[in-house]
């Protein structure tokens, strides 16, 4: 079937299999291997972009469902090498570690700093929760997102939470 | 209290991340070649059956599908090799028999993934079910043999207290048979579950091979912790040459000890690409991952503890049959092993420990982040409480009371017979203490109890050993003289200084997120004054490292870190000679300071490291005999493992309607040795935390009686997620390991090591009130809820 949508801003025109998945399409036809693929059951979420500003996990929606519609993935967020404030926090408060969650989370850190400013701890925690990650605890991440929303709102982050000196009695 | 400083580095931001949160880094599976097929695999729906005919017709008449192939094809490579081969080892495909669910038994490749995955469900195997065994204690009576052509579903026991000596392992059981008898003492015991995991990291497991006909060589990428391990494992099933395979991990997407292994598909993929000509790829689908990669614990146990009324323990036992699964991988019955290493823990008390490692109809387990450690830890750690609670004694007192005292150290011998490197439990426990505020936590939990409410402590003392190792250990099985490999545990350190002044370091390690290239900079920089941002770091690839054994067992630092420590020294050595020369001064006089090289107290007398740089690779330039370049690689070998040690507390809430647990708080105190980079420590930390709390309330690797996965896919399997987890606090102390230059000791473990037992702890002591005494993990909502009404009615504990 042919399809015509954007991507991260640029028009792309495709024939793709009914049955080709969204995450596959992006990362094997378009190139676009930011997007990950951690498990097809809607789960994990390393499969998360931006279909018309909503965030969407591309390993249950069909390439044709996004037939006329705008994408953003991580590839798009960057802006002429400028990192987004999403992915500066994530490098700025150690929000990653393997990077194999990474990009699905900063896509559903995006998707909740687009609908509010000033998230609480619950709120990031709970917009995430669709978002797995095995490697930090989301202690760090939760810090990532809580600079980011800073950085946005065009405050000073607050400073990172790890401590440099020993205890000793 | 106060503060001091021992971190050798600092918080400095990740060198990995620009790529990584750009959704640049490059995975096994974002990597296309011309020509590349894609591998999928049949596999069996039954845990024990005999195969009685295979019909791939209908799958190779299909257009685009090149091979499907079978144990026919293959048997003459198998089976996988494994580094402790004992018991039954896999067949790289299933050779007769099906011994677990989800074992592969034919393999297909095709144009395309899609393609390749149609075949699959093309071919038709036709199986004779036979009964499986599941249940532990089962399997252990050999009423149904997993493997016929083997003894006994038990593939070895180890028995520990001390390891090794019988004399002084019998003297061990009559103390505590002794004890027993005494009647001022008190025995505690409990029968507990270390339930099997699915370790799970985000990113599946893939593989990417290409034999390259007239170069007669593979390039195999692969998402493993250990490339240089597969490489000898490849070159070693086709007969080659080790440099005739080059590995390379590149972005690995998570590890967590399921990744230390060489996996038939990596093997089988790299005949295909042989037989077929082209590069053929394959990764693994989720719900494929459990039946394909490793599962970790599956202990099932009883726990004794005998002491005095005033908290002397006077003996402890552990008695547990482990499960092994159907088949024996790379270290799979040397896991529980390293349980005997830490069995009792911090603690000077005569010990004894018998492991019955049995073979089930299920998946093989082998290293889950801890690996025999975690089970070890919990089941003392949580019959420590019980024991602090019969006697009413505070649990942090009881441990302090039986620790191992600072002055044994360095060098102290723990009870099951084994030399540790430095430690300061006591130290470590009052920082805990007093840092948290113990005595204030448990005012707190004091007044939430008056008000009713289910608010309960945890505590745990752990100590780990890690940072594997020194070559002694190739005695006892551990190395990886299976693969080709040199036989111990040595790390590899190379660090060039290149003709523009920059620096390349390549590591023996196969990280998965720990930040090596960050690490590994500032340890050079350290040593050469060299900025970081001019030194990367390469690790993962054989075709640059010498050798590498690459990452696990929270070894990298300890080890091959002090390999780079040591070869950066070499290198400062050579730079400081012909700095003295170009200089005119003395090699003693010569500084590395502020990113140049300058005389001590001459500071106009310097030289960039460029200038140094050019003209090392100028020998006519040099001292007579110098010889040019300016390079140093170093293979280190500590004199012990390490051992870190901690203490972690939990204040948890029970809704006693729902038995939904809350963690309220979540606290951390330790003790790793010197710090590199304290921002990546306590991520490793928080990591560590969140599989431990995973185990303790979340994760369940469920097999029905009949040998069915019941918990699959991530839909039954539930990992913490964000809402699921506080904020951790952590703090640390400090004592340095004397196992190697940098003091350093291992952390990627810890966490795990030290957290289910905390929050189980926590949770029963919030229920003791209401005469719960044990729950076995995990302790999600409906178990404690029961537990809760069990106890009620009298029928817990």
């Amino acid at each position: 079937m042919k399809i015509s949508l954007t991507i991260n801003g640029r028009e792309v025109s495709a024939d793709v299999e009914p049955r080709t998945l969204l995450v596959h399409f992006l990362r094997e036809d378009q190139g676009l291997t930011g997007t990950h693929i951690g498990c097809e059951t809607s789960y994990c979420g390393a499969c998360t972009v931006l279909v018309d500003g909503k965030t969407v996990k591309s390993c249950t929606m069909f390439a044709v469902q996004a037939d006329g519609a705008s994408i953003t993935t991580v590839e798009g967020l960057a802006d002429n090498g400028q990192l987004h404030p999403v992915q500066e926090g994530f490098w700025e408060r150690h929000g990653l570690q393997c990077g194999y969650c990474t990009p699905g989370m900063i896509m559903s850190a995006v998707g909740l700093l687009q609908e509010k400013q000033s998230p609480s701890e619950d709120e990031i925690r709970h917009a995430i929760e669709g978002n797995l990650c095995r490697c930090t605890g989301y202690h760090n991440i939760v810090r990532a997102i809580e600079y980011a929303a800073a950085k946005m709102r065009g405050e000073e982050p607050p400073p990172p939470d790890w401590e440099e000196e020993e205890v000793s009695v | 209290m106060t503060t001091t400083t021992s971190v050798l580095g600092g918080a400095v931001r990740r060198r990995e991340d620009p790529a990584l949160v750009q959704g640049r880094g490059r995975y096994v599976d974002d990597i296309k070649l011309p020509g590349m097929l894609h591998a999928a695999f049949v596999r069996s729906p039954y845990a024990r059956a005999r195969i009685t005919s295979i019909d791939a017709s209908a799958a190779l008449a299909m257009e685009g599908v090149h091979a499907v192939y079978t144990a026919d094809d293959v048997r003459h490579l198998g089976p996988l090799l494994a580094q402790v081969p004992v018991g039954k080892l896999r067949p790289l495909l299933a050779d007769g028999m099906v011994n677990h669910a989800g074992e592969a038994v034919a393999m297909v490749v095709a144009e395309s993934r899609y393609l390749a995955q149609d075949a699959v469900d093309a071919v038709v195997v036709d199986y004779e079910p036979l009964e499986a065994v599941v249940d532990l204690r089962d399997a252990a009576s050999d009423r149904i043999k997993v493997h016929d052509d083997l003894d006994s579903n038990v593939i070895i026991t180890w028995e520990a207290g001390p390891f090794g000596n019988e004399e002084a392992m019998a003297e061990t059981k009559r103390k505590i048979a002794e004890a027993k008898q005494r009647d001022d003492t008190v025995v505690v015991s409990l029968d507990m579950v270390n339930q099997r995991l699915i370790p799970t990291a985000i990113e599946p497991r893939a593989v990417l091979a290409n034999w390259m006909p007239g170069y007669e060589r593979f390039e195999v990428y692969s998402s493993t912790q250990v490339p240089h391990a597969l490489a000898g494992a490849i070159a070693k099933t086709f007969g080659l040459a080790s440099n005739a395979v080059r590995v390379v991990a590149p972005e690995v997407g998570g590890g967590f000890g399921a990744k230390l292994n060489v996996y038939a598909d990596e093997i089988l993929v790299s005949f295909a690409s042989k037989a077929l000509g082209r590069p053929v790829k394959y990764t693994e689908t989720r719900r494929e991952s459990p039946h394909n990669t490793i599962q970790g614990r599956g202990w099932l146990g009883t726990a004794t503890i005998v002491g005095t009324r005033d908290g002397e323990v006077l003996g402890y036992e552990i008695h547990a049959i482990c499960d092994m699964g159907a088949y024996s991988q790379n270290f799979t019955a040397a896991i529980p092993f390293l349980g005997v290493f830490v069995g009792s823990g911090q603690y000077k008390f005569p010990t004894h420990m018998k492991l019955d490692l049995v073979h089930t109809n299920t998946m093989t387990t082998d290293a889950y982040r801890g690996a025999g450690r975690p089970e070890a830890i919990y089941y003392l750690e949580r019959i420590l409480d019980e024991y602090a609670a019969a006697i009413g004694m505070d649990p942090a007192e009881v441990r302090r009371k039986n620790y191992i005292p600072a002055d044994q150290f360095p060098g102290a011998m723990a009870p099951v017979g084994f030399a540790l490197d430095t430690g300061d439990y006591e130290k470590n426990l009052d920082a805990a203490l007093r840092f948290f505020g113990w005595e204030d936590l448990k005012a707190e939990r004091d007044r939430a109890r008056a008000e009713g409410r289910y608010v309960g402590l945890g505590l745990s003392s752990y100590v780990e050993v890690c940072g594997f190792g020194p070559s002694a250990l190739v005695d006892l099985g551990f190395s990886w003289s299976e693969y080709g490999l040199p036989s111990a545990f040595n790390g590899s350190g190379l660090v060039r200084v290149n003709p523009d002044g920059t620096a390349t370091v390549i590591i023996g390690t196969g990280p998965s997120g720990q930040g090596h290239q960050t690490t590994w900079a500032q340890i050079v920089s350290r040593e050469l004054g060299i900025p970081e941002d001019r030194i990367r770091v390469t690790h993962g690839d054989t075709a640059e490292s010498p050798m590498g054994i690459g990452t696990f067992g929270s070894r990298s630092a300890a080890v091959d870190g002090a390999a780079t420590y040591e070869a950066a020294q070499k290198v400062r050595e050579k730079a400081a000679r012909i700095a003295a020369h170009l200089l005119e001064a003395a090699e003693e006089d010569i500084r590395f300071e502020n990113g140049g090289i300058h005389v001590a107290g001459s500071p106009d007398k310097s030289l960039t490291w460029e200038d140094l740089a050019k003209t090392a690779y100028q020998p006519h330039l040099l001292p007579e005999g110098l010889g040019g370049g300016l390079e140093a690689h170093s293979v280190f070998s500590p004199s012990n493992a390490t051992w870190p040690f901690g203490t972690h507390i939990a204040m948890v809430e029970v809704d006693p309607e729902t038995g939904d647990v809350d963690i309220l708080r979540y606290m951390a105190m330790d003790d790793c040795g010197n710090v590199i980079n304290p921002m990546i420590v306590n991520g490793q930390i928080h990591g560590g935390i969140a599989q431990g709390v995973g185990q303790a309330l979340f994760e369940d690797a469920i097999y029905d009686s009949d040998g069915n996965l019941l918990t699959g896919s991530l839909v039954d399997y539930p990992l913490p997620t964000a809402a699921d987890l506080p904020n951790f606090e952590l703090r640390r102390t400090v004592t340095p390991s004397d196992a190697n230059p940098l003091g350093v000791k291992g952390i990627g473990e810890a966490g795990t090591i030290a957290s289910a037992q905390t929050i189980v702890n926590a949770v029963v002591d919030a229920l003791r009130p209401l005469g719960v005494r044990h729950i076995d993990m995990p302790l999600r909502p409906k178990r404690v809820w029961q537990a809760i009404q069990d106890a009620q009615s009298g029928r817990n504990g």
